[in-house]
């Protein structure tokens, strides 16, 4: 396989407080200040801090290489600043990198957002278009392509309607088609399939994989962990700017939830950038922990596990909220949802702080890599969800085949596929 | 395999205009102008006619005030087709200089999120105005054509010929300045606010709505530094058979024209690489 992209020393800075428009006169302020020696007035002051701030620059991305092959999928993946956006900029050609160079071979279509340049004037059939020569097809091409794009959506009979017209679904569903019909050598993806309905994401992850077995590489940045392990063939973690892990899709997206000192079993959601929840509660703290109660994230297949979440009601509620843990394996299917029903619907509940524990028992799950999501729904009288945080934890089974070929396997050592492994109850009866 | 067929650096060379993958997108140029003149008249009742109608009433206006309220000498042409003349060609050039000042600005939400030659929005906007200005030419024409047949001192003649060179120095000079000022506003947002009343500023130092030949004599070199000036006189007296025409004149404005828009696509082409770190 030959190497299509590579990327040698890139890096991109931006100055602090520049980010944003400046006149003239700040400009002449700045450099007054300057030939005085006095620090620069422009600068903003209690700017977050991504630790990857020296002085006044910020480094988005600080002497990163890697290579990409024909045909693989790239997952990129990090936490928010950690320049994930910033290199699918520079590699989108959207801006120029400060140092560093990167070498492509062949035709880059980049999708950083759908609907880019759609205008609520013009019909369906014009922003097909117009859309499609944005992204870098030609004419000819997309008029080839229209009928397929105009089926793709799923909006044949308004294809004549001005989009500002269309359900946020259509729109959605006609900038998606338009984008998909893109035949570039490579494809870099940022966070669009976080929109739409599910059936109509699946339709488009299977666009997306048709469109690498034709041999096209594509790049792609989700913080959706199980969309990474089941698209991506490679994954690459960023860290503050730089480059911290390559590897398989599953091996990069454990490195990612053992950094940051967020380990991937216990996570403080106070101290994030945001807090996670609305007006009615907020997400405080969560941890897995072993049947012995250490705090761990790797658990016996044959002991079970407690996943708990303490979370704050900030006001009085006519109804109880349900808490809900969600459970993913690593390509992102769901293994199973589990709610509390030790709750009273039916009243209210107060202002406070709650552990809600959920005990998964031993022999359930598979030797595997679970990603757990943390909600918080009130179901009645409407449904509204507080907070639903995906792949907050992430804990291991263990299934240790040495120590025990006990009756969990009956001798068995190889791998046993399926995204639980419950221990079942059998009977089996000579019948003659 | 083959060779490297794209390189991202730094910086680009400072010279290269980058027009052979401006070809490359001319399909998304010509969707940008049809966009542009589809959607401005939507839900409009009148639609195109505004093209009419802006340089109709501005000509009348002009004409109450300047011709026969301040009484500014027109070289002995009928006012009103003095002042349509100065209008439509003037509004040519002030059209694609504002639209293309705001260029980067306005197109940030796009610029930020794919990537296509930058040079294809004001392209697009110079020939979307382009028709604007078809229509309005041609009206003009029907009006020389009615004052003709009523017997008026106007004498069209072969110097129309140069008529599509002067649309092209108006176009280069709207679009020079234009990519230069929207470089520009990328770090001084000042310049928008500048551009506004610089543009009516720069009409009344134009020989818009008088002739070069109304000015005293000192002031005259200075007003023919300007290179609409030349522009200006020619085109009134291809139509109108007043004014003064210098091919020296023509060749100082060309030049001055050229170097404007290199200038400017250059600066245009330099900016255009890390703007969105500053917008």
């Amino acid at each position: 396989m030959s190497v299509v992209i590579q990327v040698e020393n890139l890096s991109k800075y931006y100055r602090l407080g520049l980010i944003g428009g400046i006149t003239l006169r700040e400009d002449l302020n700045r450099w007054w200040a300057k030939a005085r020696g006095r620090p620069d007035p422009a600068l903003k002051i209690g700017m977050e801090d991504h630790g990857n701030r020296v002085g006044g620059e910020l480094w988005a991305l600080r002497d990163v290489s890697f290579e990409v092959h024909e045909g693989e999928i790239l997952g990129i993946i990090g936490r928010n600043g950690a320049g994930k956006s910033t290199l699918l900029k520079v590699l989108s050609r959207i801006t120029a990198p400060t140092t560093g160079h990167v070498k492509i071979k062949g035709r880059v279509g980049s999708l950083l957002e759908v609907g880019t340049g759609f205008h609520p004037e013009l019909t369906g059939r014009e922003n097909i278009y117009l859309n499609g020569a944005i992204l870098g097809m030609k004419k000819a091409e997309i008029v080839r392509k229209l009928d397929e794009i105009i089926d793709f959506a799923e909006i044949a009979q308004f294809i004549d309607t001005p989009v500002k017209r269309y359900s946020s679904g259509m729109y959605v569903r006609l900038a998606f088609a338009v984008a998909a019909h893109l035949e570039p050598e490579i494809l870099v993806i940022d966070e669009v399939l976080a929109v739409g309905d599910s059936a109509f994401q699946k339709k488009c992850l299977g666009k997306i994989q048709d469109v690498s077995s034709h041999g096209r590489t594509i790049l792609f940045v989700s913080h959706n962990m199980g969309m990474i392990t089941s698209l991506c063939s490679r994954g690459l973690l960023l860290d503050r700017g730089r480059l911290v892990s390559t590897g398989t899709a599953p091996e990069v997206v454990l490195s990612y939830f053992g950094r940051d000192g967020s380990a991937p079993y216990s996570a403080d959601f106070r101290r994030g950038p945001k807090p996670i929840g609305d007006h009615l509660a907020r997400l405080l703290e969560a941890h897995i922990e072993d049947a012995a109660g250490n705090t761990t994230g790797e658990v016996d297949i044959r002991q079970p596990f407690r996943v708990t979440m303490r979370y704050q009601l900030r006001q009085p509620t006519p109804v109880a909220p349900g808490p809900n843990f969600h459970f993913y394996d690593t390509r992102g299917e769901v293994a199973f949802i589990s709610g509390s029903t030790e709750y009273d619907r039916c009243t209210g509940a107060e202002p406070g702080t709650y552990v809600a524990c959920c005990e998964i028992p031993g022999q359930l799950l598979n030797s595997e890599t679970y990603f757990i999501g943390l909600a918080l729904t009130f179901v009645f009288p409407n449904v509204h969800v507080s907070f639903f945080e995906r792949d907050a934890l992430a804990v291991t089974v263990v299934d240790p085949i040495g120590e025990t070929l006990d009756n969990l396997r009956n001798g068995y050592s190889g791998s046993i596929p399926g995204i639980v492994r419950p221990r079942l109850d059998w009977t089996i009866q000579r019948q003659s | 395999m083959s060779e490297w067929t794209q390189t991202i650096e730094p910086r680009g060379r400072l010279f290269d205009l980058k027009l052979g993958e401006l070809w490359h997108y001319r399909d998304l140029i010509a969707l940008f102008v049809r966009r542009d003149f589809v959607a401005q008249y939507k839900q409009t009742i009148l639609g195109p006619a505004w093209h009419l109608i802006q340089p109709l009433l501005t000509t009348l206006m002009f004409t109450v005030v300047f011709g026969y309220i301040a009484r500014i000498p027109t070289d002995g042409a009928p006012p009103f087709l003095f002042y349509m003349a100065g209008t439509v060609m003037w509004g040519y050039f002030s059209t694609v200089l504002t639209g293309t000042s705001g260029t980067f600005t306005s197109n940030a939400g796009i610029f930020g999120k794919v990537y296509f030659p930058r040079l294809a929005v004001p392209l697009a906007d110079l020939l979307s105005k382009l028709i604007a200005f078809g229509i309005q030419f041609l009206f003009f024409l029907c009006f020389v054509g009615f004052f003709m047949l009523r017997g008026s001192v106007v004498s069209p003649n072969a110097w129309v010929l140069l008529t599509p060179l002067l649309l092209v120095i108006m176009a280069a000079l709207g679009l020079g300045l234009g990519v230069m000022v929207s470089s520009l506003t990328t770090r001084y947002r000042d310049l928008t606010v500048v551009v506004g009343f610089g543009v009516q500023l720069l009409m009344y130092a134009t020989p818009v709505i008088y002739p070069v030949s109304a000015l005293p004599e000192p002031y005259r070199f200075w007003a023919l530094l300007n290179p609409i000036a030349p522009v200006m006189e020619i085109f009134r007296f291809a139509y109108l058979g007043v004014g003064a025409v210098s091919l020296g004149l023509l060749t100082y404005s060309v030049a001055v024209t050229s170097v404007i828009l290199f200038v400017g696509i250059v600066l245009f082409n330099r900016v255009e690489r890390t703007f969105m770190d500053t917008v």
